[in-house]
Order: structure tokens, then sequence, then C-alpha cells
């Protein structure tokens, strides 16, 4: 399966990136390249063959109910949530005004 | 005395607790080894002052008579993966240049609480996303070896702990934190001649360390020999609430359960690494290991991993996949880079900032993720990997079931030129050939240096153990290291 | 069982509408599915955000056991298969509200599958109106943040609060055939829900939203294209928007126009859908299983433990109303309709039957009229609220077993507990002193005087007016200030009147 521009346009724009006619245009071979060495595993035969899930055996723990029962991820912190933040307004995060 | 900074953490612990020196005196030295090499570009930041810190209430306990952590007054480097409280965390990426977490990693929490201090944040490639630390935005990492061919040309240190590997082996830190995700530990400890370990999946938490590929993600140590690597993994290792893949294990005394003696081990041999036009020196040096696991007690046997071949590609579907999921959160509106151009809307924002903040090898890999996981191709690639992995993985227990450990090379060949692979992504990726199948299946696997090839540039050993048998790898890892008598060290020219 | 015959008519002919509901219930729990922030309503915006709900780099999600609890004990409330394996799996997609990038939720492996529920379509008729909706599937998963977009000219503000407060996402079958049909199944699934008590069923704070899948096509024909109105919340709506948006396919498909599969919303206001603009981005989600978490498996001994925690369930609630208690299938539908409504029934009534004795099929009738009818209409007069602190079960009962012993009127009951909501007065000294007499001697006498006073009106009710007759035990009991036993001033005048 080989890509062509218009697809790498598409997969850029569902990955939220921007790239120039240029970059798309470097883009479309090396993927291809990638794409076409990646596609060697449909030669494995897999018949009954589940996908991985668990890399090593281990069991979904369940966390008790329980408000900050480790305050690391707990809430009531909003000063640190938006210490980083590049547009914090009256303890929001600001982004461009979306329309709905 | 030798020099502070010649001394590894095993004997840096031992010297601060039996008052050679102080915890502060080794700071200093290290301090001032750091700030002496920026030639090599190791470090993003230097935290000078967390080092000393620490040092000083280690000196302080030690004074009090209070007991003393296992790694009381040794001061490392940290991987800019890790967050670090207060202190600038990157992943070697522009978009979260200037993020300053308000929360500290669990492993580098366990460290302080064991009585290291940081020495600064490790350059890597960014994401972690490369094997030879070139893609990190802050500049290219310089190994400090360089061939014996008397030219000068900069090599890389391998990645993505290439800021790890490099301090190490340049003696700015005795030990440094490093995370592999397809051999980001075991591929730069072998090109700059040091040792490192990636645990059992699940081993170390992941918790506040920024993800790259969650299910192959394992953070491990990077130091000069295994005894020190065996110390830093108690230190890092444990069961963490927090990441609901932490295996809720004790943690084994490792240093105390050292011990070359194989006799009665089975070491495997996996044909199909012997790969055609292997390269000479690292064939010859594989050769070297398997006869000092034989001089060591061990049997030595063949054995077949069928799958091998199939490992990287399903690797570069499962890594990626991930990746471009987990990299989903660098929006500029909660911290890090915005980018937000004239007229922009939400989703401009987002296109842009994402454009501006991450580096081309990190949207070569976002795109492929992206793709492989898109509606109609999911289970073609995505699905398809994640069986040929569980194939793997099968594989590796079939082999176990024999045999203890497996020896490998760590890598297809020694340390490459800076610049000399970035132009074809594919040749970069084959650097990991031999890591990787142990990534995808979750085991620990170790490299320990060899010797030197015939440029004078330092070659690994891989070991591969069972799942939970960090210690059949580091006694393994040991036997070879007493065998190998590994001095060589890269000259100072920075 | 109902069929329903919901018919639009159209310039061309009929249309039948098809309707399927996907409704989001929030769980209740104390903290988040996957961090231990609070999820409590109304808080300070981003004051109940974990590092975890933030998406900040490096943090890891992990499962809240009660979650899980809730949403097993739903499945089996709704008689569905639980899956004791299950699994979470990301939606991607970028969004302002969404921090990851990507929501924890279950596409492949839901935790709870096929189920049905019996709604009713018709108040009066509770069990010859039933229809049966399957359910197809119910997964768990995180809910969104919240975006304001009135607050600066250029800039919308987002509020994580909500951020990973764990949804129960329960989708039902396209079963539904009318407006009526697809409010009685939201009703009827938060009734489940709140007897079950996994979701509050607060819809007006956003507890429960529905989005709703419409689609029209000539009955008996496949069916046709469907739309889907997120987020509508209250009953009501969700008739409407049925109502509005077949409305609007069948005059699209008149004239010469296509459906096409969009998400719309609905504005209350103007009663009528529009296409989201913000959805319009051709979504592929790129579901993949989360490598943060680990496949749910769950133990034969949880799920009993959950079977074994569910309270008596509507449907049976209401049956056991009538053929244990022998109320009236309406009464007992309307008994049974809200928790608050049977709890008060049944302690009312068990303390009824305790206080006096009485067999409780001899005074359920009595407790379900004081609680459906009579006491409403005194809180209706009296202007007071349900929650009113004085109306309290202690009170009720003391005028409930006073009535059902005979020491005072039901009439008199209404009064005494006006007064005693309104004013200062003593209820056990009211009921005292307004208890009735059954001394015939006493009414005797006084209905002699009525029928004294009242002559031409005797010879009218001898003449055959009988209807005169409660205007004489009305006046009897005017006289004795409603103290008289009614029954046996009935009886007297009665035998004195011939
Ligand atoms: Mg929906
Ligand atoms: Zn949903």
């Amino acid at each position: 399966m080989s890509i062509d521009t218009a697809t790498v346009a598409r997969i850029a724009s569902l990955a939220r990136l921007k790239v120039t006619e240029a970059e798309l245009e470097a883009m479309v071979p090396e993927l291809n390249g990638i794409l076409a060495w990646v596609e060697q595993l449909g030669e494995v035969d897999v018949t009954g063959i589940e996908p991985m899930t668990a890399v090593i055996e281990n069991a979904l723990r369940l966390r008790a109910d329980v408000i900050g029962a480790d305050p690391l991820t707990g809430g009531g912190i909003r000063d640190q949530v938006l210490a980083n933040a590049p547009a914090a307004e009256h303890g929001f995060f600001g982004v461009p005004k979306v329309i709905e | 005395m030798t020099e502070i900074t010649n001394l590894g953490v095993a004997a840096l612990r031992d010297g601060i607790s039996g008052g050679d020196f102080t915890a502060v005196e080794a700071a200093e030295a290290f301090n001032a080894a750091v700030a002496g090499a920026s030639a090599l570009n190791a470090f993003i930041v230097a935290t000078p002052d967390h080092a000393l810190e620490s040092a000083r209430k280690v000196d302080a306990d030690r004074a009090a008579g209070k007991a003393l952590g296992k790694m009381a007054g040794v001061p490392i480097g940290m991987k800019d993966l890790f967050a670090t409280k207060g202190v600038q965390t990157t992943a070697a990426s522009h978009i979260l240049e200037g993020f300053t977490p308000e929360y500290e990693s669990t492993v580098s929490q366990k460290l302080w609480e064991a009585g290291a201090g940081m020495l600064g944040k490790l350059n890597l490639d960014q994401f972690a996303m490369g094997s030879s630390n070139e893609t990190s935005y802050f500049g290219n990492v310089i190994s400090p070896w360089r061939r014996s061919d008397g030219g000068n040309t900069p090599l890389a240190p391998g990645g993505s702990s290439g800021g790890s590997s490099a301090a190490v082996a340049a003696r700015l830190c005795p030990a440094a934190t490093g995370t592999d995700t397809g051999g980001s530990i075991r591929q730069p400890a072998a090109f700059t001649g040091i040792t490192g370990i990636k645990p059992t999946y699940g081993r170390c938490s992941r918790w506040g360390i920024v993800a790259f590929a969650s299910s192959l993600d394992q953070a491990g140590p990077m130091a000069r020999d295994v005894r020190d690597c065996a110390i830093m993994l108690e230190a890092m290792a444990g069961f963490d609430p927090k990441d609901s893949t932490s295996l809720d294990l004790p943690v084994p005394e490792w240093e105390a359960g050292l011990n070359a003696d194989l006799k009665g081990k089975k070491v495997g041999i996996p044909r199909e690494y012997r790969v055609d036009g292997l390269d000479a020196d690292v064939a010859r040096s594989w050769d070297e290991g398997i006869a000092w696991l034989k001089d060591a007690g061990a049997e030595v046997v063949d054995i077949s991993l069928p799958h091998t071949k199939y490992a990287l590609p399903a690797y570069y579907i499962v890594a990626p996949a991930e990746a471009s999921s987990n990299l989903a959160r660098y929006d500029g509106v909660r911290y890090g880079l915005r980018d937000l151009p004239d007229g922009a809307n939400l989703q401009d924002m987002y296109a842009a900032t994402r454009a501006a903040g991450f580096g081309a090898e990190v949207k070569r890999r976002i795109l492929i993720g992206t793709y492989v996981l898109s509606a109609g191709f999911y289970d073609a690639y995505y699905t398809q990997a994640q069986k040929v992995r569980t194939l793997i993985s099968h594989d590796f227990k079939n082999a176990f079931a024999d045999v203890d450990v497996i020896l490998a090379p760590t890598t297809p060949t020694a340390a490459f030129g800076l610049g000399e692979m970035v132009s074809d992504p594919l040749a970069m990726y084959l650097n990991d050939v031999f890591a990787v199948p142990a990534s995808l299946a979750g085991l620990p696997a170790m490299s320990v240096p060899a010797g030197l090839n015939r440029e004078g540039l330092p070659l690994g050993l891989q070991i591969v153990g069972r799942p939970f048998d960090e210690q059949g790898v580091l006694n393994a890892g040991l036997a070879i290291e007493q065998r190998a008598g590994f001095t060589a060290r890269p000259g100072k020219w920075w | 069982m109902a069929m329903s015959n919901y018919r639009i008519q159209g310039e061309t002919g009929e249309w039948e509408v098809v309707i399927g509901l996907e409704v989001h219930a929030q769980v209740t729990s104390q903290s988040k599915l996957f961090s231990g922030a609070a999820t409590a309503f109304g808080a300070e915006p981003n004051s109940q955000v974990s590092l975890v709900d933030a998406a900040m780099p490096g943090m890891l999600p992990v499962l809240n056991g009660e979650c899980i609890r809730q949403a097993v004990r739903t499945g089996i409330a709704v008689g569905a298969q639980i899956n004791k394996w299950s699994r979470f799996d990301r939606k991607n997609y970028f969004y302002a509200d969404l921090p990851q990038g990507y929501q924890i939720s279950q596409l492949y492996h839901p935790i709870v599958g096929e189920g049905e529920i019996e709604v009713i379509l018709d108040d009066k008729d509770p069990e010859g109106s039933t229809k049966t909706i399957g359910i197809e599937r119910i997964h768990v998963e995180q809910d969104a943040g919240k975006l304001m977009h009135d607050q600066h000219p250029t800039m919308s503000y987002v509020d994580l609060n909500r951020s990973g407060v764990a949804l129960m996402e329960i989708v039902s079958r396209p079963d539904m055939r009318s407006p009526i049909e697809a409010g009685a199944y939201l009703a009827k699934l938060r009734q489940i829900l709140r007897y079950v008590g996994s979701c509050d069923g607060n819809m007006d704070q956003g507890s429960m939203r529905a989005d709703v899948n419409v689609s029209v096509r000539r009955p008996s024909e496949p069916f046709g294209t469907r739309t889907e109105t997120k987020n509508v919340n209250s009953v009501r709506f969700v008739m409407a928007v049925v109502e509005s948006e077949a409305r609007r396919q069948v005059d699209l498909i008149e004239d010469g126009g296509t459906v096409v599969q969009e998400t719309r919303l609905y504005d209350p206001d103007k009663n009528e859908t529009r296409s989201m603009r913000s959805k319009e981005d051709a979504h592929d989600y790129r579901y993949f299983p989360d490598p943060d978490l680990l496949p749910l498996v769950l133990a034969d001994s949880f799920v009993d433990e959950c079977r074994a925690s569910l309270p008596e369930l509507p449907d049976a609630k209401r049956h056991r109303y009538e053929t244990a208690l022998g109320l009236s299938a309406y009464d007992a539908a309307q008994l049974t309709l809200e928790v608050e409504t049977y709890q008060q029934f049944e302690e009312m009534l068990a303390a009824v039957v305790a206080e006096s004795g009485k067999d409780q099929r001899d005074v359920a009738k009595r407790v379900a009229n004081w609680i459906l009818s009579e006491r409403p209409g005194v809180l209706r007069s009296a202007g007071v609220a349900v929650d009113h602190p004085k109306n309290t079960p202690a009170a009720n009962v003391a005028l409930i077993v006073a009535v059902s012993e005979g020491v005072i009127s039901g009439g008199k009951a209404k009064e005494i507990l006006q007064a005693y909501l309104t004013t200062d007065t003593d209820l056990t000294a009211e009921i005292a002193s307004n208890k009735q007499t059954s001394d015939t001697g006493a009414i005797e006498a006084v209905i002699a005087k009525v029928l004294a006073d009242n002559a031409d009106k005797v010879e009218q009710y001898k003449a055959g007016k009988e209807a005169l007759f409660g205007f004489f035990v009305g006046q009897t009991m005017k006289a004795m200030q409603g103290k008289a036993n009614p029954a046996v001033v009935n009886d007297l005048l009665k035998k004195v009147l011939g």
C-alpha cells in the first residue's frame, strides 16, 4: 500500500500537524519507505494468535473510591494545575474562541 | 586517593559512609566536571544546587548517626524525560521548553529518598525517539569517545539516553537514569562502554516519566559497572499504585544477590541474531562472551527465536501508534509552547503549536502512528503487529523453558559518526534490531561493555532474562564484566 | 404489548420514526474514574482537577473500583450480560475540553452487554401499555471538561472539573417508534438508575444526557439515514427533539433532499435542531486499547456481590404493591415512580402497621391515598413544599394511625396537618382535642336537631331527593365540629330517615 500526498495531508491534519507543501513532498517517500518495510509483518501467520494485551502477566487493580487518597493524584490544586498554562484567566485555561 | 569523579556508585556510597570524603565534596567534584564539559552537550540544564543540597543533608544525617539510604551522597544525572519538581522538564523538545512540573516522578523521588542528588537534566533524543541523540531540540550530544584513527569525527553517544551515556562515560556523573522503549538504555550504554539495565516491564513506575510508548517504556540505571546498576535499580524499582502496569512485587536485594558463578546455568545463543553480514568485530565479541560465560560455569546452548526478524517492524508500528496518542496532549492549552497565528481558531492553534514544537523525527512517528491506527488500516497494521508481538513473546517463553539467560550483541555495530545516518531513518532504526525483541516482550535486559572494535570504540554484549529475573541478568553480566576486564575510557578532549 | 402507531403525515403519505438513545449517565462516586479528584457538582472552576485530569506529562490512569461496581450493578438491573473480561480503549480526537487528546472509553469490549427494559407508555394503564426496549451495551468512559464561550470577547474558557468524571454510556437498540416511547424509555432508565443508586439522575445538572438518534422511513421499509442530536437533558426535550427532527427529515426528503448522517444540537428556544459546526470534521477516532491500562477481569465473587447489593427494582416493587398490598396498578405505579416516594411510603406503612397492629394489606390503601392525594392537597393549599421540616414521617404516621383507628376523621386529619405545618400547634394535642365521638346518644340528639331545623329538606328527601343525604351528614358533622365518627353518623341518619 503506497500513500500519496493527499493521504499524508489528511493524516497530518488528523494529527494536528501543520505541514508545508515542501514538507509534505519530502514526507511521502519517507513514510512510504517505512510503511513498505513494516508491511513484511503481513507474511507472518497469526492464525489463532491473540494480540498482546499485557506485556507482563498482571491484573488490573481497582482503586478505592476516596478523594485525594494520594495527594499526587487528587484535586484541589488549581494553582499547580494552571501554573504552566500559556493563558490562565480567572482560574480557567484560555483558548481561542470556539464556536459550537 | 583516586579522584572522586573516577568513583562509581558503590565506591562513593562506601567512601561517604566510611568518612573518606563528604557527600558535599563528591557533589562539588561532579558539579565541576559537569560545568567543564559543555562541549559534550550532555546536560540540558545543570542543577548544582540540587546536588549540593542533597549532599548536605546526607552529611548532616551521617553526622547525626542516622541510617543512610542506598544512594546516600551519590550525585546522579537525570534524563530529562523524568518530571522533576521545580526543574524544567522538556523531553528535549521545544514544545515543553520552559515547562516546570509541579510534581516529581516516582522514580526520581525514590532516588532522592535513597539519598541521591541531581547534577542536572540530561539531554536525549526528542521524546526519546532516536538512536543517536540527534533529534534533541537542544542540540546533539557528542560522545566522549573518538575513533583511534586520529580523526576527530564527532560520534553518536547512542540514543535515546545519549546524554546519560555520554555523561557517565565521561565521568561527569557516576550514574544516570535512562529509559528504554526499544533499546534506549542498552544501545547508548554499548556505544559508550558503560553498563545499563532495563528491568522487567513494570518494575519501575512510569508515573511522571514523559510517555513515549506506554507498553514499552521502562526506566533503568546506567552506570559504569554491574554492581552500580544493581544498587541504583534497587533504589529506582518498586510497586507504585499510581501506575496501573506497575508490578506489585517486593524489590529483591540485587546487590547482595550478585554472584558471578554460573555453574548449573544455561545460556541460550539465538541463531537468528547471527544475521548475514554481521560486523566481524561484533561477531568476535559475541564469541568471546560465549567463552567467558562457559568459563563462569554456564552451559551454552543454541536456541531459536524464530520471529526475531519481525520484531523491529512490529515495534515501528506499536511504538509510533502509542506515541501518536500519548503526544496528543501537547496542544498548547495547559502547558508548554503555544503558537497562535493571527486569526487562528482552536484547531489551527493545535496544528501550528505542534508543527512548531515537535521535531522532524517526532512528527514522522506521529504520522506513522496516526496512519496505522486510522480507519481501515488498524487491523492490518496495529492488530497484526500486536499478534506478532504475542508470537515474539512466545518465542522467548519457549526459549526460557530451556535456558536461564540469552546472550547476544547489544548493537549490530559500534558507534557511528554524527550525521552519518540521519538521512536514512530506516538505517537508523536498524540500530535497535537486537535490542527491540526484549522490549516487545517486556523482559529484563542489560548491556555490559565487552571490549573495543578495530576503531577503538566500545562494543556491548546483551543479556536477556526471564520476566522478574533481573538477578540472573545481573549475575551473567557480572561474569562477563569480570572476564572482559574492560578498563578503556575516552581520553579527555572536552 | 402496545404497538405504537405514531405516524408523521407527509405530503406523500405516512412516515414512521425510528429512535435509538445513547444515554450518558454520571456514575455516582466520590472521586473520578481514573484520578482521586472530587466529582461534586458546582465547585469553583478547575478546583477539582488533578494532575492526571489535566493530562500533565507522565500522568497515568488508575481505575476507580466503585465506578466499575456501579456499572455492573446497573447492568444486572437491566438484565444484561456482564462481561467478565472487558478493556479500555482510547478514542482519539482534539478538542479543548479533552486534555489528553483522547477519551478513555470502551469500544471493542464493553463491561456490559445486551439487556432490556420495559417501559410504560400510558400512566393511566401501567400494566396494559408496556413495551420492551433493547439495550445494546453499557460501557464506562471519562467525561470531558466544560467550555465557556461568553466570558471573554475572543477566548473560550476551559474548566476541567468534569474532565475524567465517570460516565456510563447506555446504548439502546433502535427500538423506539414515537416521542412517547423515547420519553418513557429515558424516564424508566432514570428510575432504574436512581433505584440502583448508580446515578443521581439530576438531569438539570447534566448527570444524565441523551444523544438522540433519529431516522424516518416508510412503515416497514429499511431504516433511513439517522442524525444524532447531542446532549439532550430532559425527557421533555428528548420528545421534542424526536418530533422536530423527524418532521425536518420528512420535509427534507419530500422536498427531494437527502438526510446526511451528522451530529446536531437542539435549541429549546426555537424547538429545532441544527447541524453542529464544530463536529463537521470527518471523524476518525483511531480507537486502540489504552496501553496504560490492563484488561479488566472481574471475579465471579465481585459480580455476585454486585447482584446481592441490588435493591428491589421498580417493576418488581410495583407488582408487589399490587399483589401483596392490594393496591391498584395506578397507585402502585405512582408510588414507585420516585425513590423518595416509595421510601416514604414504605417507611410510613411500616410505622402505621407497627403502631396500629393492623395488617399491611388493610392500611396500605389508606397510606397510599394519604401520600398520593390527601397530603399533596394539604401541601398545595398550605403552600408548603414536601420537604418542609415539619412534614416528618412521624407526624404523618400519627395522623394516618389516628384516622385508621377512628380517632379522627380523614377530613380532620387534613385540617390538623395544614394547621400544624402553617401555625404553631401541637400535633398530639390537636389529635386529642379533635377526637371524634361514636357516642350514639350524643349524635342522635344532634341529628334530631338538624332534622328539626330542616324539616323542608326532610320532606324533599322523603319525596325522593336522595342527594340530600349528604347535606344531613354535613350539617350533623358541622354541628359536632367534625368530631363525630362519620360512619356512625351515616348509620344513624339512615336509620332515622328510613
Ligand atoms: Mg454518542
Ligand atoms: Zn460516550
